[in-house]
């Protein structure tokens, strides 16, 4: 039986979150990701959902609740934005380091100042380092799905994960949501278990100064944990296409087999380059995209696999870090350097703050790699007004 | 020979070989406290002395669960254990902030304040040494007036006066809130005791002798403590919903040099009669709202 109704990507948020039966919600309101705790405050008040919502002071207290609640043993979840996702910078690190697999929705807002309430990725990309995954999601199917697989891998792993969605373009945008059974996904996500927990039956503290010097060992098993993440998400999407008929891949080619030239992307900006990829295909040009799904860990090796055949690579990023470029970008030259795959690599950044991203800019940004001969290390501006 | 005894618990459920320093009035809180509360407990302790005192990972003095978590957060973090455990059907076992006058009066205020006004049913215990003594006796806005610091130093010792938090929860109308000491251990025992039964956002601030800090020997810390609330410096109180407070303790009313003299930190304060008589008036003109709220005068 199939549940398919018109969501926005906040409510589909909410869904997921529903399905895959968080026990305890902690939220502060921030736009564009409001909406996902308000309908998970009213199917809390409803019964729709039994789970404990916490209507904190702030993001950071958002943050150490759902921390409190997952030491404990139980589903966490919260949802933000922009300057609230900076505001829980301390506890992203902290959750992580305490193995705590909390799921996050973070609507990719750009930061201040000035004010911008609008869609860009450096919010997220800021915190890349903090030890938690992230997703990047095309659509509001696919917010929902991640959600749920997020889940799944995260307390695999024991490391928390962020799945990102666009501002508007899918926060508030309305589109067919299916939405799985419950049955189906309780089959999919089995309660949540920890082996540690706080528990007066078995008394530890959790967090304190190591004695020895462990500190760096510590480390070594997040690094391990999060490289294993790599696998255990295609395990978990694969699994989740065979159980409700919807895979999506760490990193998710479009024509890009043959492709000569091929466009590298994330979020809703890759919904725009498929036309942009159709239109040249038609015109006779072999190119292609890949969009990036799975950002932390990254996906170096698929990556590599999928651009075996382009001469040339063109990455879009919605985000920069200053004095470096894309971020998306930086991250694909590292995992392209010394590699037997060696495309020239072209850099653009634009839709910034909300700046439109039309096909247009998108076929400028590969018609001026194409026109190019060799590679370059810096980055190009699209759309800049100036 | 006279012999006092006190009906304190026998269960001892701290461990020996914390990391605490001798005479440390947050560690001895802490013994009697858990006695108090028993073992059905969790305590979420942010930054703070008490995130060292605890010991070494992964040893662990305090003997019940116990959730390290950053500075701001302790109340926050307690309301999250508190909605699992209640999810998990554990709404008996008590969830028990634990942090210092740092993580209380300052970094931690806004978490504490939003937790009181949800009246999340936790236990919140702000074990004040009046500065931050963990990281080297820094000024907090919980030490008085007057005093030195390694951020208020002899040529100018601190020029505010102690924020008054005890007033500030009770505005929240919490159902509970208190002032509690080492020196007093039956009213410590009994306010814990207490504070257990009731269900909401509970308060207890102690005061809590810090030799280092408060440069005094560790064998004077509880006389120092004794000594505070005999000076009505710290009034031992229970406040009801914010609104019905009782003194629980009658002080002898000492003058307050009898408090300040041999704390190293007052020496420069001692030599400033102006400043000690402008601290005696503080603490005249709160007694005189206590014994007001408390109907006893």
């Amino acid at each position: 039986m199939t549940n398919t109704r018109v969501l926005e990507g906040t409510h589909a948020i909410s869904y997921a979150v529903q399905r895959s039966r968080v026990q305890v919600i902690a939220a502060y309101p921030i736009t564009p990701s409001s909406g996902a705790v308000e309908l998970l405050a009213e199917m809390c008040a409803d019964r729709r959902l039994d789970a404990r919502f916490v209507p904190v002071e702030s993001e950071h207290s958002a943050m150490a609740t759902c921390a409190g609640a997952a030491q404990v043993g139980a589903r966490a979840f919260t949802a933000t934005s922009s300057h609230g996702l900076l505001y829980m910078h301390e506890m992203l690190h902290w959750c992580a380091g305490a193995r705590l697999p909390i799921v996050l929705a973070n609507v990719n807002r750009a930061v201040g100042s000035p004010w911008n309430i609008f869609v860009d990725q450096s919010d997220s990309l800021s915190q890349r380092d903090t030890g938690w995954l992230q997703y990047y999601c095309e659509n509001n199917q696919e917010v929902l799905d991640t959600i749920v697989q997020a889940y799944r891998v995260a307390e695999r792993v024991l490391m928390p994960a962020m799945v990102c969605l666009d501002a508007f373009f899918l926060s508030h945008t309305c589109e067919p949501v299916t939405i799985p059974d419950q049955d189906a996904v309780d089959e999919y996500l089995p309660p949540f278990d920890p082996k540690y927990r706080l528990d007066p039956g078995e008394p530890h503290a959790f967090g304190g100064l190591p004695a020895n010097d462990s500190y760096m060992e510590l480390r070594a098993r997040m690094e391990r944990s999060m490289r294993e993440a790599l696998d255990v998400a295609v395990e978990a999407d694969a699994e989740y296409g065979r159980r409700f008929g919807r895979r999506y891949g760490l990193v998710e080619p479009y024509r890009a087999d043959d492709a000569e030239t091929i466009l590298v992307t994330s979020g809703t900006a890759a919904g725009t380059a498929r036309a942009v990829i159709d239109a040249f295909r038609a015109q006779g040009h072999a190119v292609g995209l890949a969009r990036i799904r799975l950002f932390r860990p990254f996906p170096a090796a698929e990556l590599r696999r999928i651009l075996a055949p382009a001469r040339r690579v063109v990455v879009f990023d919605r985000n920069l870090s200053f004095g470096s470029g894309g971020i998306m970008a930086g991250e694909l030259r590292s995992a392209l350097y010394g590699s037997r795959v060696q495309p020239m690599v072209f850099s653009y950044v634009g839709g910034l703050g909300g700046r439109d991203v039309t096909p247009d800019t998108l076929r400028a940004a590969v018609d001026h790699a194409m026109a190019s001969h060799e590679s370059r290390d810096d980055m190009l501006w699209l759309g800049l007004k100036e | 020979m006279t012999q006092i005894t006190y009906d304190v618990p026998p269960d001892e459920i701290t461990a020996p070989g914390h990391l605490g320093c001798g005479g440390c009035g947050a560690t001895l809180t802490m013994r009697l406290a858990l006695k108090a509360l028993g073992r059905d407990t969790v305590l979420v302790v942010p930054a703070c002395c008490w995130s060292v005192i605890d010991g070494p990972a992964p040893f662990s003095a305090a003997g019940v669960p116990l959730m390290h978590t950053p500075f701001a957060s302790a109340a926050a973090a307690a309301s999250g254990v508190r909605a699992a455990l209640d999810v998990q059907g554990r709404t008996g076992t008590t969830v028990c902030a634990w942090a210092g006058d740092g993580g209380t009066f300052d970094i931690g205020i806004q978490a504490l304040s939003a937790a009181a006004e949800r009246n999340e049913n936790i236990l919140y215990v702000c074990y004040d040494n009046e500065a931050y003594m963990n990281t080297g006796v820094q000024r907090s806005s919980a030490t008085p007036l007057g005093a030195w610091t390694t951020t208020t130093p002899s040529q100018n010792p601190k020029t505010q006066s102690k924020k008054d938090l005890l007033a500030i929860l009770a505005a929240h109308g919490i159902p509970y809130a208190a002032t509690a000491t080492v020196a007093y251990p039956d009213d410590l025992l009994a306010k814990f005791q207490r504070a257990k039964e009731i269900r909401g956002t509970r308060f207890i601030h102690v005061l809590s002798p810090c030799p280092p800090g408060w440069k005094i020997a560790s064998e004077r810390a509880i006389d120092y403590a004794r000594r505070a609330v005999d000076a009505r410096v710290f009034p031992l109180v229970e406040i009801e919903h914010g609104a019905e407070w009782k003194l629980t303790v009658d002080p002898p009313r000492r003058p307050l040099e009898s408090y300040l003299q041999g704390q190293g930190r007052f020496r420069a304060l001692l030599e400033d009669a102006p400043r000690v008589a402008q601290l005696t008036k503080q603490i005249e003109a709160r007694w005189s709202a206590i014994e007001r709220a408390t109907g006893s005068r």
